[in-house]
């Protein structure tokens, strides 16, 4: 090639010798070996990762590539991961890794002071905790530095020292773990899970804790949460986007959402603050924060007005009358003035179906070619029926098979019109309209009216249809709910906006037969009325038929849920191959109960409307911990510690006091002595030092910070350290009638805390132990996730370095100590009463359709129908270790399963004993959980997703349950099975499984609940059907059983500022935490790339002019603040967030560069979590009815944080 | 014709999440060194704003580029001619204010702090000084209009708007933002090659990467000064200037750079041009307004046999000849004319490209309430939030009907395949708009496949490097089979 360039400045080098040097960057590019693995930290990402080992050391990570394609008319999966997962590396040899175990030096001193007094560690352990100054010493130094580098041993015969001294003395259930988000390392939750259940302590949920929890999923669909894969957004013809930053949370899903764009979808971003992903909208709608749910009713109105009543599209018509409740009849009670909607018609009150089993969980459609009540198939009643075959979709006769024309409304033929009371929250009144109905004469011969649930549906909404009573005359009516005009108020969107939105919803829908995504997520999730928007957003969908078709439907996406090999996985993790009686905690409960935050509010109506007609409700009234205490006594919620006694003691006492060790008669004991309160639930008096937790295990998680909602009275009354909180503990003492008050508010419940970490977070900080543990890069384990159809690998791209662990290794190293202790302090097993609440997926489901309440003698007390079921659990502590190591013949013998599925593997388990390692102990012979790599292959040998023949099995059993093939769904997938090192070779995406409800099939993407619409398997909820009326006596007495809205609480209702006062020039914000870009949670944040990337802080993002009110300049310290604590940081002054509001990204650690603060006598600011408190919606905590029924993760209130306020001023003076 | 290969590079704007994972890998693997802390080879920035470094738009103050000189081109600021009086205090250099002070925090503290009253904290430190420092400027820092009135509002590109448009993008109804990620552009007339007192920086022959030679640098920075981009970075610790190096050891491995790999929006293409070096001083030397079109020219058909003829004469290796044929570049800039050079009239002719970006539509306040001014099902380019101006004071030198020209390209692609998949428009309709566009369906479903369902090898289309006939050059392949890599790694020592 020729240099001889006619310009001559530019050099064009082709000279070989001179160009030597290039081998100085060819060197740096060189290594020795890449290893794949991935990040687990709930960010649902799960991206597949290179991690490049050069000299033993990992130097950096580059995404895979190798994702199998799906269908080739979508966009491929690649690359995935984002700039945080990048950084990763970074962490391992950081200055801020925990390379040694580190105990607080107050503590170690009193222990080898103690140690030289009593030879057995029970005993030096008794001696520390039971001399309360002592015990005081080293809670007071909880973060106040004073670390020292200890060694395992040391360490290792702490923990089991209190274990077992807290098992003796208070019970196992004193014994609590947090863990978060297991799909994200499923091998690493699962140890300390199911060490824990080996040891009957508790294991928290975190799903719900989290706030991802979407209510309204399982309101609606009796599911947790199943969502379309991203790649499904691609096929989405309308995509609303809503409380959802992709770009920031969905970084390597976005691309998806562009591409679509680029294919003609349109894009639509719902957001107060022109956020990163309203740059790729169409249309940005500037919504006003939190209003998000009046947007959404007003969208429905303007949908069932012009694509239902007028146009009656029969693709939302058909679909109405088979896949949602829109068809069933409720009754319509008159009360001395007027109507107001009830619950469902029961079957069994018609005299066709009078002998029905379960006839009072069968309901009724109104036939319109025999104009008759039928009761179609697939309700729960069917599901738990001795008789199978009849739970499914089919429009038939439960009884004949004859089939059924479901008339959605009465509008043309009824027996009269009645005018029937809705209540409207934000006009704070209540409103009649007129609604057709039908007599039915039911078997007592009483004459009931009866309305469908569409016609509700109309009236609730306000489509007016000539039926007299407050109907909006049209849609610029401002006053009456729920027009367009009325939305314009709360959501400050013009009307027109609206209408057009809708109209082209519709139009998109009707064109497409249903390819009209929401994605939606934390943005909405977390405001206290989250259930209610979500709820509003998802009937836009369901009325337009997009639920259950590819492209439609609620992509929810906050927190990683999706356990993909769930079966086998949740067998290993919570100890189900040896015990039958877990205990799992809805953790919400737990801290708002055990941290006392109950303590500083008053009834929870001062901030939550409910009807007019509910004043004298016993349920929608009072103290929030009132209700919290009926839900754990009639078995709605789990509460743990159980009872005011030793669980261990309980069942000595009651085999002593009966003479018999029979297990009815331990259960009647207990029955009899709760029902004349000599044993009480330790929910009723969770401050008396008897109740309280004792030992805590925190491990994945930042449980002390990025979750800790209120984490100041974490702080104050968990830790009993320093606190930054001025609330009072006794505002609860007149409006709290249940729960037995203490004066004296309780401060450090916890005896020990106990952090496994690769860094120093605050967690680590404030805890008494720090474990090493190894990072995601040393360690083999699994992942997986929502966003996409694969399953990962984490594997060991080098070894654990330093003195670090594996979780895995972590929890068996103190299982065997504990065991070996165990040799000593419970030579014999030991009996465990274990209580549980009623469960979703068994016939707990239909425990009774009213909500009555045993202890006022409304109802007889039965275990496991109107009061939480009892186990007994004989534990095994010298073998604890033992069981750890060895997958329980348990699983073989019982099967295993999940979301309500079923199958045998004895002959698989078999065949471990001969193929996969094994481990023999008493003289029986294990497969072996040895080791991390030896648990993922028996979790992918074992799961449906993952062995395509017990996938075809499970298909199988649902077919009786069902009485329509199924198995077909797996026939040709039958031979497909995975193994740990399929998985380092490449991603293997799943094959479908009656676990899920999307159907991948040829490269399909996910999109859920098309197991549902196509092959007619029920919903898991009431009517099996998707749920448009809530039925529930407690949402009616909450005024939630139809969608409605109600405003989001002010601040003076939240008293958050009773006793903050304005102090200089101050701001009152609403301060949003929404996930931000430079970090997951509050990992990444700290470490060097992204700190740099960012402004080195996590900065309070604020509007000019406010910033301007207050005299505050861009980066300069602010002082934030409000009852529950304070956060001092930077402002980051811009002109993309709204007046009125505040963001700082969740989650800032305290301990990176925070400064003190003047407010609160120069002590250490905090984090986000400094400046929230707990608040539970109580009609979230009804149980044993349909969809409305407890399960781990699944159902519960919620912690919701996004209704705060607080103050902000400049920061008056910089001290560190 | 002197003809000669360039890979080349187009960044597609529209579907840039802003989400610097190419920051981060580059980082990791080439400026994560002493000296080097400050580098970001590759950054992301946000527009409106004022980048990394700061303002490094304004040439009034750093003087990069060229400018023109009659029939020619002249340095701005650094010609060879005139660096001695400036060779060891050149004004226009940016300092250490205009990038930002590298810092990292006492993480030590948590876990070495004595017990105390309080809680300890890990206070923030300079990487250079090693001393405790207040944080006030980074390398992202107005990063999605942080601090939108100190810098956002200066971005340079906003002189191109009435002051009644700059006042509205900070008002709700116009308020906007996109990304800008930016590299080396590897450019045809690079002004850190010509500015180099030391002839340390050349354009490899062979794929026209721009390097800094490590042994011949001898720091005199003027490089950091003539590039109008300020993509050339002073080590402070070895002394040498450093800069993108377009991944060479993985290109030559068949790989794309790491910041291509790693971009997760799928926004980048890579592939050859071939191009007329012969013709660069005269198309340098054009007006601002017909540079875009200079380049464009300079620009070879690869399927032309005159061409192919040309380019194998000048030792172009037939596999980088197919490459071009195939290249996704090619296709974006010269064959449908949607990619642009940032800031042409630099006149650098940079090879990277950018598809600039649609964006929402702006609202008005009807009453109380915000209104979107959208008519239709997609809204016309010309309701989008972002003033057409600004957009072309990037990207076409101010000339505003080529920006129309591509935002209407697209526009109609996009309506086109609503038509196909939907059918709520018609396919008539979507097809009077492309011919209103300048497109046919078949270049539409052209475009449509190369911006959303592009493969991996759609996206980047990478010449064989050859390498055994580079070694060949210098030592026998199967010896250097046989020693490579043994010996002793040597830092590069100072030059000449």
């Amino acid at each position: 090639m020729s240099d001889n360039l006619k310009n001559k400045w530019i050099r064009d080098d082709v000279v070989p010798q001179q160009r030597q040097w290039e081998e100085f960057y060819r060197n740096r590019w060189q290594y020795d070996k890449i290893v794949r693995s991935t990040h687990g930290v709930n960010c649902t990402g799960s991206c597949t990762w290179n991690i490049h080992v050069k000299d033993g050391i990992v130097t950096w990570e580059m995404q895979g590539l190798d994702y199998p394609k799906l269908e080739s008319t979508l966009p491929a999966y690649e690359p995935r991961g984002c700039q945080r997962g990048i950084s990763y590396s970074w962490y391992l040899y950081s200055p801020l890794r925990v390379k040694y175990p580190y105990i607080r030096g107050t503590i170690l001193d009193l222990w080898v002071e103690a140690r030289k007094i009593y030879s057995d560690p029970v005993d030096a352990w008794k001696s520390m905790v039971e001399d309360s100054e002592k015990r005081k010493q080293w809670q007071t130094a909880r973060g106040k530095g004073g670390f020292r580098r200890a060694n395992w041993d040391t360490v290792l015969d702490i923990m089991a020292a209190a274990n077992i001294y807290t098992i003796k003395k208070h019970g196992p259930d004193r014994i609590t773990g947090f863990s978060p988000i297991p799909a994200m390392s499923m091998v690493s939750y699962a140890a300390g899970s199911r060490m824990l259940q080996l040891m009957g302590g508790v294991s928290l949920s975190f799903y719900d804790w989290y706030c991802d929890l979407p209510n309204a999923s399982p309101e609606t669909w009796g599911e947790q949460t199943d969502v379309n894969e991203s790649a499904d957004w691609y096929n989405a013809k309308m995509l609303a986007v809503m409380g959802s930053n992709l770009n920031m949370t969905r970084t390597p899903d976005c691309h998806f959402a562009a591409e679509a764009r680029h294919n003609g979808t349109k894009m639509v971003v719902f957001s107060p603050d022109f956020n990163q992903v309203a740059k790729y909208a169409d249309e940005w709608m500037s919504i006003n924060a939190g209003q998000d749910g009046a947007w959404w009713m007003a969208v429905n109105h303007v949908l069932l007005k012009e694509f239902h009543h007028e146009q009656k599209v029969p693709y939302f018509i058909n679909y109405s009358k088979q896949f949602t409740d829109l068809p069933m009849l409720v009754e319509i009670k008159k009360t001395d003035d007027s109507y107001y909607s009830g619950q469902l018609l029961r079957a069994n009150r018609t005299s066709p179906y009078k002998n029905e089993n379960n006839g009072e969980w069968k309901f009724l459609m109104w036939d319109s070619v025999t104009g008759a009540p039928k009761m179609p198939k697939g309700s729960v009643g069917h599901r738990w029926d001795t008789t199978q075959g009849k739970w499914n979709l089919e429009l038939k006769d439960g009884i004949d098979d004859s089939p059924i024309d479901p008339a959605l409304t009465f509008l043309e033929q009824n027996d009269s019109v009645v005018q029937v009371k809705f209540d409207d929250f934000g006009g704070d009144t209540t409103r009649t309209r007129g609604v057709p109905v039908k007599e039915v004469i039911t078997n007592s011969g009483e004459t009931v009216l009866i309305a469908t649930v569409y016609d509700i549906m109309m009236a609730q909404y306000g489509v007016d249809r000539g039926l007299g009573g407050e109907y909006p005359k049209d849609y610029n009516d401002e006053e009456l709910p729920y027009t367009p005009a009325w939305s314009e108020k709360y959501t400050g969107l013009s009307k027109d906006n609206l209408i057009k939105f809708a109209r082209e919803w519709g139009s998109t829908a009707l064109h497409t037969n249903g390819k009209c995504t929401i994605i939606i997520g934390a943005g909405i999730n977390h405001w206290y009325h989250g259930n209610l928007m979500y709820r509003a957003g998802i009937h836009a969908l369901m009325l337009c038929g997009c639920v259950g078709v590819n492209g439609g439907g609620l992509a929810h996406y906050v927190g990683q849920e999706k356990l993909a090999p769930g079966e086998s996985w949740g067998a290993v993790a919570m100890a189900k191959d040896w015990y039958d009686g877990q205990r799992l905690q809805n953790a919400p409960s737990w801290h708002y109960v055990h941290t006392d935050q109950w303590r500083y509010e008053k009834e929870f109506t001062e901030y939550q409307p409910v009807p007019e007609s509910s004043k004298n409700s016993k349920f929608a009234q009072g103290h929030t911990i009132d209700q919290q205490i009926k839900a754990v006594r009639n078995g709605w919620l789990p509460f743990y510690p159980q009872f005011n006694k030793n669980p261990l003691d309980l069942v000595k006492e009651a085999v002593s006091a009966t003479g018999s060790t029979d297990e009815k008669d331990i259960k009647t004991y207990i029955v009899n002595q709760l029902k004349n309160r000599d044993l009480k639930f330790s929910v009723e008096d969770p401050d008396s030092e008897k109740n309280w937790p004792r030992v805590w295990y925190i491990w994945r998680g930042n449980a002390l910070m990025s979750s800790a909602k209120g984490h100041e009275y974490f702080l104050d009354h968990y830790l009993g350290t320093h606190k930054n909180h001025i609330g009072d503990s006794s505002f609860a003492k007149e409006s709290a009638k249940e729960v037995v008050w203490h004066d004296k508010v309780p401060q450090g419940k916890m005896d020990l805390v106990v952090d496994l970490n690769f860094r120093m977070d605050t967690s680590a900080l404030y805890s008494d132990i720090v474990l090493p543990a190894a990072t995601w890069y040393e360690k083999n384990d699994l992942n997986s996730t929502d966003m996409h159809s694969f399953i990962h690998p984490l594997s060991e791209a080098v070894p654990p370095v330093w003195e670090t662990k594996s979780d895995w290794d972590i929890f068996k190293a103190i299982s065997k100590r504990f065991s070996k202790l165990s040799e000593t302090h419970f030579p014999e097993t030991v009996r465990d009463v274990v209580s549980v609440p009623l469960q979703h997926d068994t016939p707990a489901e239909i425990a009774q359709p009213q909500m009555r309440d045993w202890i006022t003698g409304e109802i007889e007390a039965i275990p496991g129908k109107t009061m939480p079921g009892l186990k007994i659990v004989n534990r095994d502590y010298k073998n604890l270790y033992n069981q750890y190591v060895s997958f329980g013949r348990g699983a073989r013998d019982n099967g295993i399963g999940a979301h309500g599925t079923g199958y045998q593997i004895d002959d698989y388990y078999d065949k471990m004993l001969d193929t996969h390692p094994t481990v023999e102990w008493d003289g029986m012979k294990y497969p072996s959980l040895n080791k991390d790599k030896y648990v993922c292959n028996v979790i992918l040998n074992l799961a449906t997703v993952t062995n395509g023949e017990l996938a075809y099995r499970s298909y199988k059993n649902m077919e009786k349950k069902v009485g329509l093939p199924l198995a077909d769904l797996v026939e040709k997938n039958r031979d497909f099975r995975v193994s740990f090192d399929d998985l380092i070779a490449q991603p293997r995406r799943f094959v479908n499984s009656p676990m899920w409800s999307g159907l991948v099939t040829d490269g399909r993407a996910y999109s859920p609940f098309t197991y549902n619409t196509e092959k007619l398997v029920p919903w898991r909820t009431l009517t099996g059907r998707q749920h448009f009326y809530l039925d529930h006596p407690g949402y009616i007495e909450f005024g939630e059983h139809v969608p409605t809205y109600k405003p989001k609480p002010t601040s003076q209702q939240f008293s958050d500022l009773h006793f903050s006062t304005e102090e200089t020039k101050t701001k009152m914000l609403n301060y949003l935490t929404p996930h931000g870009k430079w970090h997951i949670h509050s990992t990444y944040g700290d470490n060097h790339r992204m700190s740099t990337l960012s402004r080195g802080v996590e900065p309070l993002w604020m509007n000019d002019k406010d910033a301007v009110d207050i005299g505050v300049n861009d980066n300069d310290w602010v002082e934030v603040y409000n009852d529950n604590g304070v956060v001092v940081t930077r402002a980051c002054v811009s002109a993309r967030i709204p007046t009125g509001i505040c963001i700082q990204y969740h989650s800032p650690e305290r301990t990176l560069s925070v400064p003190k603060s003047p407010m609160r006598g120069n002590r250490r600011a905090g984090g986000h979590n400094s400046l929230t408190r707990t608040r539970l919606k109580p009609n979230l905590m009804v149980g044993g009815y349909g969809q409305f029924t407890y399960h781990f993760n699944y159902w519960g209130p919620v912690g919701n944080n996004r209704d705060t306020h607080i103050l902000v001023r400049k920061l008056p003076e910089l001290k560190w | 014709m002197n003809i000669r290969s360039q890979i080349s590079m187009v960044f597609h704007l529209d579907k840039c999440i802003g989400c610097h994972t190419c920051s981060v890998a580059c980082k990791n693997i080439w400026t994560d060194r002493k000296g080097t802390e400050y580098m970001w080879w590759n950054n992301v920035e946000t527009k409106p704003g004022t980048g990394f470094p700061t303002r490094w738009e304004d040439q009034e103050k750093y003087r990069g580029g060229w400018e023109k000189d009659g029939d020619s081109v002249r340095l701005k600021s650094t010609g060879k001619a005139r660096i001695i009086p400036n060779i060891f205090h050149n004004p226009s250099l940016p300092s250490m204010d205009d990038y930002y002070e590298p810092w990292t925090y006492d993480y030590q503290n948590l876990f070495n702090a004595p017990a105390g009253d309080d809680q300890p904290t890990a206070l923030p430190k300079s990487m250079v000084t090693g001393e405790y420092i207040d944080i006030e400027s980074g390398p992202n820092w107005d990063d999605d209009l942080g601090g939108s009135s100190l810098y956002a509002k200066n971005d340079p590109n906003l002189e191109s708007l009435t002051e009644e448009q700059k006042q509205q993008l900070f008002e709700i109804e116009r308020l906007v933002l996109f990304y800008f990620p930016r590299i080396c552009n590897h450019c045809l007339n690079p002004a850190c090659v010509a500015s180099c007192p030391s002839g340390a920086l050349y354009k490899r022959g062979e794929d026209g990467i721009v390097l800094v030679d490590q042994e011949r640098c001898r720091g005199w920075r003027s490089c950091v000064a003539a590039c109008p981009y300020k993509k050339t970075y002073y080590n402070w610790t070895s002394g040498k200037s450093e800069k993108c190096i377009l991944c060479f050891p993985r290109l030559e491995t068949g790989q794309a750079p790491a910041c291509f790999h790693s971009c997760v929006g799928r926004i980048r293409y890579l592939g050859v041009l071939l191009y007329d070096a012969d013709k660069i001083e005269e198309m340098a030397s054009k007006t601002d307004r017909e540079l875009v079109n200079a380049q464009r020219e300079m620009i070879l058909d690869p399927f032309d046999p005159k061409v192919i003829e040309m380019a194998k004469a000048n030792g172009i290796h037939e596999h980088t000849i197919q490459a071009a044929q195939e290249s996704p570049v090619y296709k974006f800039v010269k064959v449908w004319k949607m990619a642009l050079p940032p800031h042409i009239e630099y006149r650098t002719f940079p090879m990277l490209f950018y598809v600039p970006p649609m964006l929402p539509v702006i609202s008005s306040l009807d009453g109380e309430a915000r209104k979107n001014m959208a008519e239709g099902l997609f809204p016309e380019f010309d309701q989008a939030r972002v003033p057409i101006e600004f957009l072309s004071s990037l990207f076409t030198a101010g000339d505003g009907e080529k920006m129309r020209y591509v935002l209407k390209k697209q526009m109609a692609v996009r309506t086109w395949r609503r038509a196909v998949t939907v059918g709520d428009i018609s396919k008539e309709t979507a097809e009077k708009m492309l011919i209103a566009a300048d497109c046919t369906i078949a270049e539409a479903e052209g475009i449509y496949h190369l911006t959303s369902i592009a493969t991996l090898e759609d996206r980047f289309v990478i010449p064989p490097a050859h390498r055994e006939e580079a070694i060949e050059m210098m030592d026998d392949p199967l010896e250097y089979k046989q020693h490579a890599g043994f010996g002793f790694r040597d830092k590069p020592t100072r030059g000449l």
